[in-house]
C-alpha cells in the first residue's frame, strides 16, 4: 500500500525525523517499507562507504529552481501554430515560457487571463524527468531557441515531476498555491510502499499507519472530525430504509445522502495525493469515496440516486441485501455481466440488483457526469465471502482488498460522514440530516485478562500491570487494572484480537510490539535440554549418500512432479497421485519411480560429459484413492560412459558394464554392514536387458533390482550409445534389516595363497562355483576371489575357464603344503562330481 | 710370469679407463675378473707350477686381483653416480600438463548446506524430525491456525491433490516443514500425556507452493524450521537462539535485527534479517539497497498450535523459526536462478 507522507502528517506530526527514520519504524514494527519514492522531498545523500536502509527512487525538487508561480498571460507563438507562449510571474520576475501542452492551448491567444493559471514552474538549469522520453529519464534544462524564441525555463506535468508516469499537460494547481514558494515545500512528497500484514488490515490506510507510528513514538494521533456535515432538507431516513436478510452476511449497512452536487475534477493536491496512493482521480465524487476509503479505512459507494429513486417509482427506496442465486447475472461497472452463485452477496432495491457488495458496483446505478443527488453506502460484509467472490469474478479492488481482510462494521457509519463531508468540500452540495443505518450484528469487542506472569512467561520481559496499559493504550486498547489483572479490551477498529489463551497471545504481541522488540533481552534458554535421541533413520540416509559419493556418485534431486508420459518411458503405472491444479502439464502427478527422475537427469546432461553416476535418495509416492499416499523411501542409481576419466596419456575407452554398477552395490551394502546378500538373475522388469538385470536379496527380502537399461526403453530416450546401468533400492526395507556389528579379528597364524583354474560349461554359474569351493574348504578357506574369466579354442566350444586366488589359513596352527594339497584336491573332486569342473593345467 | 701378470693389471687398467655406463662396466668384469679372464687362467694354471714358484705367483696374482676389484667397485660407484646423475636431469615433468583425474562423487548443493544448518542446530540440542510430503489441510493449515478460507492462505499458494468427499480437509503438497510440528508434539506429547516432555527439534525437508517457475521461484524449496517447547521458554530465548545461531552460521560479526511480522502459527512474529555480507550493509544488488537480507521467520508457537500438539498454553510455551538452504545458498555463493537447483545439470553440481 503507497501513502504519501503529506498525508500521514495530517494525522501525526513528524518534525525531526526523517523519511529514513519513519520508514525505520514502521519496518520494524511489522509494517515493512518495500520502496521509498522521492517525489519532491530532499532525496538522501549517501556518502562513501555510508549504509543504505531501504531501496530508494524518485528525485528530489530544487527549492530555488522550481517554484510556484502564475501564468498571466496565454500569447500565440509567432512561428508555431501548435505552440504557445505564456507570460508568468515566479515570484520574483516575469518569465516567458514556451509550451505545447493540450490543457493550456484552448487558451491560445486570450492574451491576459482573468484569473491567473497557478502552475509549477521549473527555471533554467533545473533536472527533472524528460516528460517525452519513454520511461523516467532524467534531464537538466537548457537554454535554447526554439523557432525563434528563447526557451530557458518551462512549466511542469506530472511526469516531469515524478508523480505519475505519464501525463497529457501540464499541472494546474489550486488557486490558493503560494506564488514563489519553493515547490518542494508547498507538495514535496515522498511515498512509502508498505507490505500490509495478513492480520494487519486494520492498517490499510493513513489513519491506521499514523496510529501505529504515533504509538511506537510515543506522539499524539491527530483525529479527523467524522462529524456529519451540517445537514439541509429532508431526512435520509424518510427517502430510504434498509433490509438485512443475512447479517452474517452483512453485519451492518449505512446511506447517507448529499444533494445538489457538482460534479467537476478534485481540488489539485486531493488529485495528486491519490495518484501517489496508486489510485486514478476521476472526479469529485468518485475520488471522495477513494480518499475517504484511503484515509480511513472504510470502502464506499456511490450511487445516483436519481436512478434509484426512479426505479423505485419515486416511492420511499427499499435497499436490500442477501446472497445471490446461483446462475443469476450482473452487469458490473466494468461492463461484464456476471454469473452469479449463492457465494455472492447483492445489494438490491426492488427492481433487483443494483452491485456485487464489497466487490463492485453495477453499471445501471454508477455515478455520471450528469449525476446531482448521490446516496453514499458504508457497510461490513463477511470477509470470506468477499476473499471468495473476489477471486471467483478476478475482481482484486481497493475495496475488496480491504473487506477480505476485515472491516470492523463500526468504520461504517464514519466512513459514509467522512465520504459526505469530502463531497460537501469539494462538490458543493447539501448533506441530507441522519444517516440511514442498519446494524444488526455488531461484534463484540474482544476482552482479554493479562497478569504480570504472562508477560514474563511469553516475553521474557518483566512490566508491570501499569507500564503494559500504557504500552497497549497507545494503539487504543481500553485497559483497567482489576486486583493482580489487566483487563484489556480490543479497540474498536480491528477485529484480530481473539479471547482466552490465544487473546493473551494476541495481546502480547501488541505488548511486545509497542515495547519494541528491540528493547526485549537476548537470553539463554534456562528450559531443560531434552534427552537428545537422534534420529536413526536420518542419520542412515545420510551415512548411506557419503558411501555413495565415496563411491564417485553425484547426488542429484529432482522435481516430486512429473507426468505419467515423462514416467512411463521406463516406468508405467496407472495410478498415480494427481494434483487438482498443475502448473503445466509435465508436472501433473507425483513420481512413482525415483529411477525415472534420475534418468531424466542423466537425458537432460547427457551432451555436457563423457560419463556420469547420479545417484537419489527420496520418496516416491503410492496413491491410495481420497486418501493420503505412501511414500516409500527409494535410492536410484544410473551410470553411463566412460569408465575412466580420459587424461593426456590414458586413452582407456571401456565403458561402464554391468559390473560397474553391480561393484559400486557391494560396496555400498557393505558399508552398510549388510550380508546374507545373494543375486538373482531376473528377466522381470521390462525396463530392464532380461540378460542382464539381477535382483538383490538380503537373506529372503528383494531389496533392490539393477541391471542395463532395456534397448527398447533406452530409445524412449537421448541418452548416447553408451550402456545405461540403473538400479532402484527400497530402503525402507533395507534400513529394518540389522547390519552386522563387530569386526574379524585378524589371525595371528601366516596364511598360504593358491590360485586354481578350472574349466566348467558356460550354464555353470560363477555363484555356484564359488559357493561350492567355500563349502567344501569350510573355514580353511578364508577368501576366494575370482581372478579371470577366459574361453578360447583349446578350452573347447560351450566351455569357460574360471580362475580362483584362493586364501588357506587355520586360526590354530601354521598349514603346511600337504594341508594346502589336500584342501585343494578336496574342492577340485568335490566341483568334479558336482559341476563336471576339470582343473586346468 | 710376473711380467705377465703386470701386464694384466696394466691391460684391464687401461681398459676400465675407457668404461663409462653400468654395461661397459659388468662387461669389463666379465672379461678381466670373469671365470674365462685371462687371471682367472694364472690361478687355474697355478697347479701346473713347480712347488717353489707357486706360492710367489698364487700371491702376485692375488694382489693383481685384488687390485683389479677395488679399482672396479671405485669405477662402478663412478658409473653409478654419473648415470644417476644423467637420468635425475633428463627425467624432467612438465609439471603443468594436467593430472589423470577420476570420476569422483559430490553431495547434491541443497544437501551440503541442509547439512550446515542440521549440523549447527544438533550442536544447539535440536534433534532432526522429518514428516510426510503429501499433507492434509487439517495438518498443514488448520492445526497451525490456518482456518479455512483465512486471508493468510493467500501467502501460501498451495497445490492440491485430487481426492473426493474430502470437505474441509483436502490432500496437499505441504507448503511448509510446520505440520511436522503437530506431528511431532503429538508423538513427544503421547509419551506422557499428562505431562508431556520438553521437545527441541529440527524439521528439515521439501516443501511446495503454487507458482510459475521463473528464476525468482520455484515449486519446491528445501525448508528447514526449529522448534523448542517447554514450560518456561520466552520471546527473549528466542531471540537468544537466534542470535546463536546467526553467529554460528554467518560468522561472529553478524549483525542482526527483528521485525514484526506475522504468521498465524506463532504470536508474537517475527522477521530476521541479517546485515547483507555481500556489501556490509552499504547497498548493493543483492540486498535491494536496503543493507539488510531476510534470512528467517520466526515467533513464539501460537496458543492454538500447542493445543492442537497436546501442549497446554497455559502450562507450556515454545518458539519456532524456519529458513530456506535454497535461498542461504543463492545468498552465500550468488546463484542468481532458483531454477539451478533442480535442473541438475552438472555445470552447476560439479562448483559445490
Ligand atoms: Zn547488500
Amino acid at each position: 500500500m503507497k501513502i504519501p507522507l503529506s498525508w500521514l502528517k495530517d494525522f501525526i506530526d513528524l518534525s525531526g525525523l526523517s523519511v529514513e527514520d519513519v520508514a525505520r519504524k514502521l519496518t520494524l514494527a511489522g509494517m515493512e517499507v518495500d520502496e521509498i519514492l522521492y517525489v519532491g522531498l530532499p532525496m538522501p545523500v549517501y556518502k562513501e562507504g555510508e549504509k543504505h536502509e531501504f531501496k530508494t527512487n524518485g528525485i528530489g525538487w530544487d527549492k530555488e529552481k522550481l517554484v510556484v508561480a502564475e501564468i498571466r498571460e496565454v500569447n500565440p507563438h509567432p512561428n508555431a501554430d501548435k505552440l504557445t507562449l505564456l507570460d508568468l510571474y515566479d515570484g520574483q520576475q516575469d518569465q516567458v515560457v514556451l509550451t505545447g501542452a493540450p490543457n493550456i492551448f484552448h487558451l491560445k491567444g486570450t492574451g491576459k487571463l482573468e484569473k491567473p493559471i497557478k502552475v509549477a514552474y521549473a527555471k533554467e538549469g533545473t533536472t527533472l524527468y524528460d516528460g517525452h522520453a519513454e520511461g523516467q529519464v532524467l534531464m537538466t534544462l537548457k537554454r535554447a531557441k526554439i523557432r525563434g524564441v528563447d526557451s530557458y525555463s518551462m512549466v511542469c506535468s506530472e511526469k516531469e515531476l515524478g508523480i505519475t508516469d505519464e501525463s497529457d499537460g501540464i499541472i494546474i494547481l489550486d488557486d490558493d498555491a503560494p506564488v514563489g514558494m519553493p515547490l518542494a515545500d508547498y507538495m514535496g512528497d515522498a511515498v512509502l510502499d508498505i507490505s500490509i500484514l495478513p492480520n494487519m488490515a486494520r492498517n490499510a490506510n493513513v489513519i491506521g499507519i499514523a496510529r501505529e507510528l504515533a504509538a511506537m513514538l510515543g506522539r499524539e494521533l491527530k483525529k479527523n472530525s467524522n462529524q456529519l456535515p451540517v445537514a439541509s432538507g429532508q431526512s435520509v431516513k424518510e427517502l430510504v430504509e434498509i433490509e438485512i436478510t443475512d447479517p452474517e452476511l452483512n453485519p451492518r449497512f449505512v446511506l447517507g445522502l448529499i444533494r445538489n452536487i457538482e460534479i467537476k475534477p478534485s481540488p489539485y493536491q486531493i488529485q495528486r495525493r491519490l495518484k501517489l496512493a496508486g489510485v486514478r482521480a476521476i472526479s469529485n465524487i468518485v475520488d471522495a469515496t477513494n480518499y475517504a476509503m484511503i484515509e480511513y479505512g472504510e470502502p464506499l459507494h456511490a450511487f445516483d440516486y436519481d436512478v434509484l429513486k426512479k426505479r423505485a417509482g419515486d416511492k420511499k427506496i427499499k435497499i436490500s441485501t442477501r446472497a445471490a442465486k446461483d446462475g443469476e447475472k450482473l452487469k458490473t461497472l466494468d461492463g461484464n455481466e456476471r454469473t452469479l452463485t449463492a457465494m455472492n452477496v447483492l445489494v438490491c432495491d426492488e427492481k433487483g440488483s443494483l452491485s456485487l457488495a464489497g466487490v463492485m458496483g453495477g453499471s445501471e446505478s454508477e455515478v455520471t457526469d450528469s449525476t446531482k443527488n448521490i446516496l453514499l453506502e458504508g457497510a461490513a460484509w463477511n470477509f470470506i465471502n468477499i476473499r471468495r467472490t473476489a477471486k471467483q469474478h478476478n475482481l482484486p479492488s481497493e475495496a475488496s482488498f480491504r473487506f477480505s481482510r476485515g472491516v470492523h462494521p463500526a468504520m461504517s457509519e464514519g466512513g459514509v460522514s467522512l465520504g459526505l463531508k469530502y463531497m460537501a468540500e469539494w462538490a458543493g452540495g447539501a448533506v441530507a440530516p441522519d444517516l440511514v443505518d442498519a446494524y444488526p450484528l455488531p461484534p463484540r469487542d474482544a476482552v482479554v485478562e493479562i497478569t504480570v506472569n504472562d508477560v514474563k512467561r511469553w516475553l521474557g520481559i518483566d512490566l508491570t500491570l501499569e507500564k503494559t496499559a500504557e504500552l497497549l493504550k497507545r494503539l487504543e486498547f481500553k485497559c483497567e487494572v482489576k486486583g493482580d489483572k489487566l483487563q484489556v479490551t480490543s479497540p474498536n477498529h480491528r477485529m484480530d484480537i481473539g479471547e482466552g489463551v490465544v487473546g493473551v497471545a494476541d495481546v502480547l504481541e501488541e505488548v511486545a510490539r509497542s515495547y519494541g522488540y528491540d528493547n526485549i533481552p537476548t537470553t539463554t534458554m534456562a528450559d531443560a535440554l531434552p534427552p537428545q535421541v537422534g534420529n536413526p533413520i536420518h542419520e542412515w540416509e545420510e551415512h548411506l549418500r557419503d558411501l555413495l559419493v565415496a563411491l564417485g556418485l553425484q547426488e542429484v534431486v529432482s522435481y516430486r512432479m512429473t507426468s505419467p508420459e515423462k514416467e512411463g518411458r521406463i516406468a508405467k503405472h496407472d495410478e498415480y497421485v494427481r494434483l487438482a491444479n498443475p502448473i503445466a502439464p509435465e508436472k501433473s502427478v507425483l513420481r512413482r519411480s525415483l529411477v525415472a527422475s534420475v534418468i531424466d537427469s542423466l537425458e537432460k546432461n547427457i551432451r555436457y560429459s563423457e560419463a556420469f553416476s547420479f545417484f537419489e535418495i527420496g520418496s516416491v509416492f503410492v496413491p491410495h484413492k481420497n486418501e493420503l499416499p505412501d511414500e516409500p523411501r527409494k535410492l536410484a542409481i544410473a551410470m553411463t560412459g566412460l569408465r575412466e576419466a580420459t587424461a593426456w596419456d590414458v586413452k582407456d575407452s571401456a565403458k561402464l558394464d554391468f559390473f560397474d554398477l553391480k561393484g559400486r552395490i557391494e560396496l555400498m551394502l557393505s558399508g552398510l554392514r549388510l550380508t546374507n546378500i545373494s543375486y538373482t538373475a531376473t528377466s522381470a522388469y521390462s525396463h530392464l536387458h532380461p540378460g542382464k538385470a539381477a535382483e538383490v536379496k538380503a537373506g529372503d527380502k528383494v531389496i533392490g533390482v539393477f541391471g542395463e537399461m532395456h534397448p527398447l526403453v533406452k530409445e524412449q530416450y537421448e541418452l548416447g550409445d553408451s550402456p545405461v546401468l540403473v538400479a532402484e533400492f527400497d530402503l525402507d526395507t533395507m534400513r529394518a534389516i540389522s547390519p552386522t556389528y563387530g569386526i574379524k579379528t585378524i589371525p595371528e597364524t601366516p596364511s598360504m595363497y593358491e590360485d586354481i583354474a578350472l574349466i566348467v560349461d558356460e550354464s555353470v554359474k560363477a555363484e555356484t562355483v564359488e559357493a561350492l569351493i567355500k563349502q567344501t574348504g569350510g573355514r580353511s578357506v578364508t577368501n576366494v576371489r575370482l581372478f579371470d574369466l577366459y574361453r578360447d579354442e583349446k578350452i573347447g566350444a560351450g566351455k569357460k575357464s574360471l580362475a580362483y586366488a584362493l586364501t588357506y589359513q587355520a586360526e590354530d596352527k601354521t598349514l603346511t603344503d600337504a594341508d594346502a594339497a589336500a584342501i585343494r584336491n578336496k574342492i577340485v573332486k568335490r566341483l568334479e562330481k558336482e559341476v563336471g569342473a576339470k582343473l586346468r593345467s | 710370469m710376473q711380467d705377465k701378470l703386470n701386464e694384466i693389471e696394466k691391460a684391464a687398467l687401461a681398459a676400465l679407463a675407457e668404461v663409462n655406463d653400468p654395461a661397459a662396466v659388468e662387461a669389463w668384469r666379465v672379461t678381466h675378473l670373469g671365470r674365462s679372464s685371462e687371471l682367472m687362467g694364472v690361478f687355474s694354471g697355478l697347479g701346473k707350477l713347480s712347488k717353489e714358484e707357486r706360492p710367489t705367483v698364487g700371491q702376485a696374482a692375488n694382489r693383481v686381483k685384488v687390485a683389479l676389484e677395488a679399482a672396479l667397485e671405485e669405477k662402478a660407484a663412478v658409473v653409478k653416480q654419473a648415470a644417476l646423475e644423467k637420468s635425475l636431469a633428463e627425467e624432467k615433468l612438465d609439471v603443468t600438463l594436467p593430472g589423470r583425474n577420476k570420476h569422483i562423487g559430490r553431495l547434491h548443493p541443497s544437501t551440503q548446506q541442509l547439512r550446515r544448518v542440521l549440523s549447527i542446530l544438533a550442536e544447539m540440542g535440536f534433534q532432526v524430525f522429518t514428516s510426510r510430503e503429501v499433507e492434509t489441510d487439517e495438518f498443514n493449515f488448520q492445526h497451525l491456525n490456518f482456518p479455512p478460507h483465512h486471508p493468510a492462505r493467500d501467502m501460501q499458494d498451495t497445490f492440491f491433490i485430487e481426492a473426493e468427499n474430502r470437505g474441509d480437509n483436502p490432500i496437499l503438497m505441504r507448503t511448509h516443514t510446520s505440520p511436522g510440528q503437530i506431528h511431532a508434539m503429538r508423538y513427544f506429547a503421547a509419551t506422557d500425556p499428562n505431562n508431556p516432555p520438553p521437545i527441541r527439534i529440527a524439521l528439515p525437508g521439501m516443501c511446495f507452493r503454487y507458482e510459475q517457475i521463473t528464476a525468482r521461484s520455484e515449486v519446491q524449496f528445501n525448508q528447514v524450521e526449529g522448534l523448542a517447547v517447554g514450560k518456561n521458554i520466552t520471546f527473549a530465548d528466542l531471540k537468544g537462539t537466534i542470535a546463536d545461531f546467526v553467529r554460528r552460521m554467518f560468522g561472529e560479526g553478524a549483525r542482526l535485527r527483528f521485525r514484526a511480522s506475522y504468521f498465524p502459527f506463532t504470536e508474537p512474529s517475527a522477521e530476521v534479517d541479517v546485515e547483507c555480507f555481500v556489501c556490509g550493509g552499504k547497498g548493493c544488488q543483492v540486498c535491494k539497497n536496503s543493507g539488510w537480507l531476510e534470512i528467517l521467520g520466526c515467533g513464539m508457537v501460537h496458543p492454538n498450535v500447542l493445543i492442537a500438539g497436546g501442549y497446554d498454553p497455559k502450562v507450556y510455551s515454545g518458539y519456532a523459526w524456519g529458513m530456506g538452504p535454497e535461498r542461504q545458498l543463492m545468498l552465500r555463493n550468488k546463484v542468481g536462478d532458483i531454477r539451478y537447483f533442480w535442473g541438475n545439470d552438472v555445470r552447476f553440481l560439479e562448483q559445490f
